[in-house]
C-alpha cells in the first residue's frame, strides 16, 4: 500500500489540530473540570525544612464557614504500608515520600495539611488560619559546601547507565601535552510549567473514581494510585488530555494527585487540589549540579583523556540520579576516559527529571570544558571538535543508526558566519558593547518504548486512533493524526486521535524524547494494520476490484482503496463498510524495540546530536549580556512536523537561555528554604532577551532507529545552548565565568 | 486570603474618614496590594475601592508644572504629551518598569505606595520586621542579592522597588494628600522614609490620608536626562541598580544636576549636597567619578548583594555620560547607550 502526499502528510508543515480547543478555552486542564458538591483543597505547606510537627491547632480554620474538613496526619485515612506500593514507573531508589504520613518534615514547603471546603476562598482563608507547632531542626540545604559528603549511590536507578570509563585516564592524562581542569557549577532550577499541578478527582455514584491530573503519564499515575490506596483496577481512570507544559515535572505522581484522591475517598464526595505558583518549588527540580574535569591533549588538540566526574543533589529519602557524566566521556574520540558520579543529599524535596536531565547539565558543562581547551591548544573550537569527531559510540565501541553531525556543524557554521570568528577574545567591539561568538554540540538519546494502539474505522469514514499518550505542549495529537492520514489516506479532518486516557491502549510516559517515534510507530502499525482489514473485507465483496490482486498492489487515496496500475479500480471506504454491512472495525497493534528494520541498542547507539552557535553583546561595563542571535542545527533523524518541531526546538534554546542567564533557585540555607518562589524573582527569558533563533533540520535518513525513521526532539534544545552562550561570553569579555547562570555581577 | 469587608468610596472625605480605621486599605489599581493579599503578607479587615474618586486627570498647574491624578494609569501617564514633550525622565522611567499589562492597571498613587519585593517580606514562613514587628530581619545573612547598600538598618535591609519614584525623585515632585486632618504637600524627598527602628512604615502618610495627585514642577528636563535600569534579565525585573538624571548643561558646564537612585535603598536615594558639587564643573569623566563616590559614600553590602556598590559606582557614571550626551537610555533598544 502507499499513499500520495497531502497537506497533513508526515513532513508537512500541519498547525496544531488542537490549538483552536486551547486558544478558545474549550480544551480543558485538570483544574477546570466540573462536578457537583466538589471539595476545593487548599495544601498547607510547612515553614520549616527539617524536624515534627508539635502540634495543628485547627479550630479557627474549621470555623470557617464552608470548610468540610482539614486532613493532617493524625486524621487522614489509610495508606499503604509498603514503599513499594508508592513507586512510580519513573522512581529512583529509596522511600517515595508520602504526604500527611507521619508528624516528621523533611523538607520545607511540605504538604502538612490539606484544607477541604466548599469553595476554594473558604479553603484558602482557613488554611490562612491554621497555626502550626514545630519541632525544629537543623536543617542541611547547602550542597556547595556539602561536597565533601557526596556518595555513589548504592542502588542504582533504573534507565540510568552507570558511569562508563575505558582505558587509564589518569595516566593518559598526566602523559598529556596539554592538561585543561574546570570546576563548573549550574544552579538548581524549578520547572515552573504554565499549567500549576493540579488534580480533580470525580466521585462516580459507584463510587469509581475518574481522575484528570497534570501528568505526564495517565497510566503511571493510576497504577500509583491503585497502589497507594488499595484501588481496584476498574475503578479508576487517569486522565490527562491537555497538559499546561511540563518539562518532566509531571513524570512521577505528585502529592497533589495523591492528596485530591485521599479527600475524594475520604469525604466520598468529588475533590480538587491545585498547587499555587509558590508551591511549584515543593516538589521537584533540576538538581544543583558540580561537573569537575580534567581533559588532556596533544599539542595539535586530539584529546587523550577525559577525566569526568559530577555530583548532583537529591533528598534524603531517595536518591535522584541521571545520566551526568556519560555524555563527556561518550561524545569525543578518546582513548582514555573516566567517569565518577556521586549524590548530595539535602534537606529537600527528591530532585526530578527535567528537560534533557543529566544532558542540560552534564554536556553543557563539559562543552564548557572543551571551550576552555580550545583556547589552550589554541584552535578553533569548531574545529577542536571536527578533530576528536566520534565516528563510532566511543562508550561502547558500535556504529550510530546515523549520525550527521558533521553535516549540522557545517550547516550550522556556514548560516552563523562562524568563518569569520576572530580566534581572540574581545576582538570585536561595537561602541560599550563586546560581541562574542560561540558554540557547542548537544546529545541525546533517541529511545524507543514499547507502545500499543487502537485504530477504529466508522461506518462513515471516521477515522479514531487511541493510545495512552500524553501531549504536553509539544504536537503528539497532531503527529499522531499526521502518521494516521498518511498511512490510510484520510483527511485529518475525518480523524479523531484520543489520547490522554489512561484506559486507553498502553503508552509509555511522555518524556525522554521517545514519544513521537514510539506513538508513531504504534500508530501507523495500528493503520496499517486495519488498512489490511479493510482490504480484507473488500475483496469479499460481490464483484470486488481486488479479486485477483494483492494488498502490495493497492493505494490508500482520499477515502479509498485504488489499485496502484488501474486507478478505475477503486472502493470509497464507506462503501467497504456498507455493502460489508460492518459498524466499525477496529485494531489494536503494539509496536515494540525491533519492529521493522530496527536494530538492537546493542548492536549500534543511538543518538540525536546538535550543533549550537551563539552571538553575544556584552557591555564590557555594566555587565549586561545580550544573546544576539542563534544558530542551531539538529540532526533528529526523521522530522515528521517542521512546524511543531521547530517549536520544541525554539522552546529547548529559550530554556537553555535560561539557564546560562537566568534561572537559578535561590536557596537560604539556613532556613532550608528556596525564597524567590514566584515569577517576579525566579526569572527566565522574557520577549526582551530573546533574539533571533535559527532552527535548520538537517537531513537524516535512518531506517534502524524506530519504524518512521524518527528520533525525537523534546531534549535536544537545551543541551549544549548555554554552553555556547557561555563561550560566547568569554569570547566577547575574555572572562570565563564557571558557575551559572552568568548574571552581570560575575561580569564587572 | 482571608475574608475582608469592601466599601466603595464616593467622595475623597468619605475614603479618608474609612481609610483611618485600623487594618484598613485603599484600593486602586490593586496590583501589588492583591498580590499581597493571597500570600496573606497582607490581612486588611477593610478594603476602600477609591476608583470612583475623580482623581484621574492629568492637567497643566496654573503656575506651571504638571499635577497627575493620583488615579491615572502609569500608562496613561508616561504616553500623555504633556508627559513626554516636558517630563521625558519620568515617561522614561515608567516605561522601564513592570509590563504593559500591569501599567495598564497601576495607578500613579499606588506605584509609589507598592511595597518593597523583599522575599522575606513576601513569605510569612520566615521573619520579616517590615511584615511582622519584632519577627527579625531574613534578609540579613540570608538571601538579599536584590537588597540594600544605603540607608538600611539592623531592622531592614529592603529596597523600594518603583522606578517611576526614581524619576519623581530626580524631578522634585511634590506629593498632594488629604485627610482627617486636611490636605497637605509633601515634598517627594520626605515622602518616603528610611527602615530606622521602624520599617513597617514605607512612608510618612498618617492614617487616613490618602495621595491625591503628585505635581511635577515647572523645571522641565527634556535634553539632558537618562533613566538606566539594571537587572537581571533585560525587562520585567526590579531594578538591581537604577539612575534617574535630570541635567541642564550651559556654556560647557552644569547648571543643574538631580541624580536619584533606585534598587539600593529603602527610598529613592539623592544627595543634593554631592549634586551641587558638580554645578558649574565641565560634563567630564572627572566630575561623574567624583560624583559617583560622593552619592555612594558610606554604602555597605550585605553579602549577595556586595556587586551592587561597583556596579552602582560605573551605572551612576554611564548614566551621567548619556545624559551629558542627549542620549538617553531607550526602554526599548535593550542595548545599554
Amino acid at each position: 500500500m502507499s499513499t500520495s502526499t497531502t497537506a497533513s502528510s508526515i513532513g508537512q508543515p500541519l498547525s496544531r489540530i488542537d490549538g483552536p480547543a486551547k486558544v478558545t478555552g474549550r480544551a480543558k486542564y485538570a483544574a477546570e473540570h466540573a462536578a457537583d458538591g466538589l471539595a476545593y483543597g487548599w495544601v498547607v505547606s510547612s515553614a520549616i525544612a527539617k524536624g515534627k510537627v508539635k502540634a495543628i491547632h485547627e479550630e479557627a480554620a474549621r470555623a470557617v464557614p464552608g470548610v468540610i474538613e482539614i486532613l493532617t496526619h493524625k486524621n487522614r485515612p489509610h495508606v499503604a504500608w509498603f514503599d513499594r506500593s508508592y513507586r512510580d514507573q519513573v522512581a529512583p531508589p529509596g522511600e517515595p515520600f508520602r504526604a500527611l504520613y507521619d508528624d516528621e518534615i523533611k523538607f520545607s514547603f511540605q504538604p502538612l495539611a490539606l484544607v477541604l471546603a466548599k469553595t476554594l476562598e473558604a479553603a484558602r482563608a482557613a488554611a490562612a488560619l491554621l497555626r502550626i507547632d514545630y519541632i525544629q531542626e537543623e536543617p542541611n540545604t547547602d550542597f556547595e559546601n556539602s561536597l565533601e559528603k557526596a556518595y555513589v549511590p548504592p542502588k542504582k536507578r533504573s534507565g540510568i547507565p552507570a558511569p562508563a570509563s575505558r582505558g587509564d585516564a589518569q595516566k593518559a592524562l598526566d602523559e598529556a601535552h596539554l592538561k585543561v581542569t574546570a570546576d563548573y557549577a549550574s544552579a538548581a532550577h524549578h520547572h515552573n510549567p504554565m499549567e500549576m499541578h493540579a488534580t480533580t478527582v470525580i466521585y462516580g455514584s459507584d463510587g469509581a473514581l475518574t481522575v484528570y491530573d497534570k501528568t505526564q503519564g495517565s497510566q503511571n499515575v493510576k497504577s500509583y494510585l491503585v497502589g497507594v490506596f488499595g484501588l481496584a483496577n476498574d475503578k479508576v481512570t487517569v486522565r490527562n488530555p491537555y497538559v499546561g507544559g511540563a518539562f518532566g515535572s509531571g513524570l512521577r505522581p505528585h502529592y497533589q494527585v495523591y492528596l485530591a484522591t485521599m479527600a475524594a475517598l475520604y469525604l466520598k464526595r468529588s475533590a480538587r487540589v491545585t498547587l499555587t505558583r509558590q508551591q511549584m518549588v515543593s516538589h521537584v527540580r533540576r538538581p544543583e549540579t558540580f561537573q569537575s574535569m580534567a581533559l588532556g591533549a596533544s599539542e595539535a588538540g586530539g584529546l587523550q583523556s577525559i577525566i569526568n566526574s559530577a555530583v548532583t543533589a537529591t533528598s534524603t529519602f531517595e536518591d535522584y540520579q541521571e545520566n551526568v557524566v556519560n555524555w563527556g566521556v561518550g561524545a569525543y574520540r578518546c582513548a582514555d576516559a573516566a567517569a565518577d558520579y556521586k549524590l548530595v543529599a539535602l534537606d529537600t524535596p527528591t530532585p526530578g527529571d527535567m528537560r534533557a536531565p543529566g544532558a542540560a547539565t552534564g554536556m553543557t558543562l563539559f562543552e564548557c570544558a572543551m571551550d576552555e581547551l580550545s583556547y589552550a591548544v589554541g584552535v578553533d573550537p569548531l574545529q577542536l571538535r571536527l578533530l576528536n569527531y566520534a565516528e563510532v559510540d566511543p562508550i561502547s565501541g558500535n556504529p550510530f543508526t546515523s549520525k550527521a553531525l558533521r553535516e549540522a556543524y557545517d550547516i550550522g557554521a556556514e548560516r552563523f558566519g562562524w568563518g569569520k570568528r576572530p580566534s581572540e577574545p574581545r576582538a570585536m567591539r561595537d561602541g560599550n558593547e563586546l560581541t562574542g561568538w560561540g558554540m557547542a554540540t548537544g546529545m541525546w538519546d533517541a529511545t524507543f518504548q514499547k507502545t500499543s494502539a487502537r485504530a477504529r474505522i466508522s461506518a462513515n469514514g471516521g477515522l479514531e486512533v487511541a493510545t495512552a499518550a500524553s501531549d504536553i505542549g509539544t504536537g503528539t495529537y497532531t503527529i499522531i493524526a499526521q502518521v494516521a492520514s498518511e498511512t490510510l489516506g484520510l483527511p485529518t479532518a475525518n480523524i479523531d486521535v484520543k489520547i490522554g486516557d489512561s484506559d486507553l491502549p498502553a503508552s509509555p510516559i511522555e518524556g525522554g524524547s521517545w514519544m513521537a517515534a514510539s506513538s508513531s510507530a504504534a500508530v501507523q502499525l495500528a493503520c496499517q494494520s486495519l488498512g489490511t482489514r479493510l482490504f480484507e473485507a473488500a475483496q469479499d465483496l460481490d464483484g470486488s476490484p481486488f479479486k485477483d490482486i494483492k494488498f502490495e498492489a493497492v493505494s490508500f487515496n482520499d477515502g479509498r482503496i485504488i489499485a496502484k496500475d488501474d486507478p478505475s479500480r477503486f472502493l470509497s471506504i464507506t462503501d467497504i463498510m456498507k455493502r460489508a454491512d460492518l459498524p466499525s472495525l477496529e485494531v489494536v497493534e503494539t509496536a515494540g524495540p525491533g519492529l521493522s528494520g530496527m536494530v538492537s541498542q546493542v548492536k549500534k547507539a543511538r543518538a540525536t546530536h546538535s550543533a549550537i552557535f551563539a552571538e553575544v553583546k556584552v557591555d564590557d561595563e555594566l555587565g549586561v549580556v545580550r544573546v544576539t542571535r542563534i544558530v542551531v542545527a539538529v540532526a533528529a533523524g526523521r522530522i515528521l512536523n517542521p512546524k511543531t518541531a521547530r517549536s520544541q526546538i525554539m522552546g529547548g534554546v529559550v530554556m537553555g537561555m535560561g539557564m546560562a542567564l537566568h534561572e537559578e533557585s535561590m536557596m537560604d540555607t539556613r532556613f532550608g528554604r528556596p525564597m524567590n518562589h514566584n515569577f517576579a524573582e525566579y526569572h527566565i527569558p522574557v520577549n526582551a532577551d530573546i533574539h533571533g533563533i535559527d532552527v535548520i533540520f538537517v537531513e537524516e535518513e535512518d531506517k534502524e532507529v524506530s519504524p518512521l525513521g524518527v528520533k525525537g526532539l523534546g531534549e535536544i534544545g537545551i543541551v549544549g545552548t548555554a554552553a555556547a552562550i557561555a563561550s560566547a561570553v568569554f569570547h566577547a569579555t575574555g572572562t570565563r565565568v564557571r558557575k551559572f547562570p552568568i548574571t552581570l555581577d560575575k561580569l564587572i | 486570603m482571608i475574608p475582608f469587608s469592601y466599601i466603595r468610596a464616593g467622595s475623597a472625605d468619605e475614603a479618608t474618614a474609612a481609610g483611618k480605621e485600623p487594618a484598613t486599605w485603599f484600593l486602586a489599581g490593586g496590583t501589588n496590594l492583591i498580590d499581597l493579599m493571597k500570600e496573606t503578607v497582607e490581612r486588611p479587615a477593610r478594603l476602600v475601592d477609591i476608583n470612583q474618586l475623580p482623581l484621574d486627570q492629568i492637567e497643566t498647574l496654573p503656575g506651571g508644572g504638571l499635577r497627575l491624578g493620583a488615579l491615572a494609569r502609569n500608562a496613561d501617564t508616561a504616553y500623555h504629551p504633556t508627559v513626554e514633550a516636558d517630563y521625558p525622565l519620568l515617561a522614561s522611567a515608567i516605561l522601564a518598569g513592570a509590563s504593559p499589562q500591569l501599567r495598564n492597571a497601576a495607578t500613579n498613587g499606588g506605584n509609589i505606595n507598592q511595597r518593597t519585593r523583599c522575599y522575606y517580606f513576601y513569605d510569612v514562613a520566615t521573619p520579616c520586621n517590615k511584615r511582622e514587628p519584632g519577627s527579625g530581619c531574613g534578609a540579613i545573612n540570608g538571601v538579599n542579592r536584590i537588597h540594600a547598600i544605603l540607608g538600611a538598618s539592623d531592622q531592614c535591609i529592603a529596597t523600594h522597588p518603583s522606578d517611576m519614584c526614581i524619576a519623581l525623585a530626580a524631578l522634585d515632585a511634590t506629593v498632594q494628600v488629604t485627610g482627617p486632618a486636611g490636605q497637605r504637600s509633601i515634598p517627594f524627598a520626605d515622602y518616603h522614609r528610611l527602615p530606622g527602628d521602624n520599617p513597617s512604615k514605607d512612608n510618612t502618610l498618617q492614617p487616613g490620608e490618602l495621595v491625591t495627585a503628585i505635581d511635577l514642577p515647572d523645571g522641565k528636563f527634556t535634553k539632558n536626562y537618562t533613566y538606566l535600569k539594571l537587572r537581571d534579565r533585560l525587562s520585567y525585573a526590579f531594578a538591581l541598580v537604577s539612575v534617574a538624571v535630570a541635567m541642564k548643561l550651559e556654556g560647557g558646564a552644569i547648571s543643574d544636576l538631580r541624580v536619584a537612585l533606585g534598587g539600593v535603598a529603602h527610598k529613592p536615594w539623592r544627595r543634593p549636597e554631592a549634586e551641587r558639587q558638580l554645578l558649574g564643573r565641565a560634563p567630564d569623566d572627572a566630575a561623574f567619578s567624583e560624583f559617583a563616590d560622593a552619592l555612594l559614600d558610606g554604602a555597605v553590602g550585605q553579602g549577595e548583594n556586595d556587586f551592587k556598590i561597583p556596579l552602582a559606582r560605573k551605572a551612576i557614571q554611564r548614566a551621567l555620560r548619556q545624559a551629558a550626551a542627549g542620549t538617553p537610555q531607550s526602554q526599548v533598544d535593550k542595548r545599554i547607550a
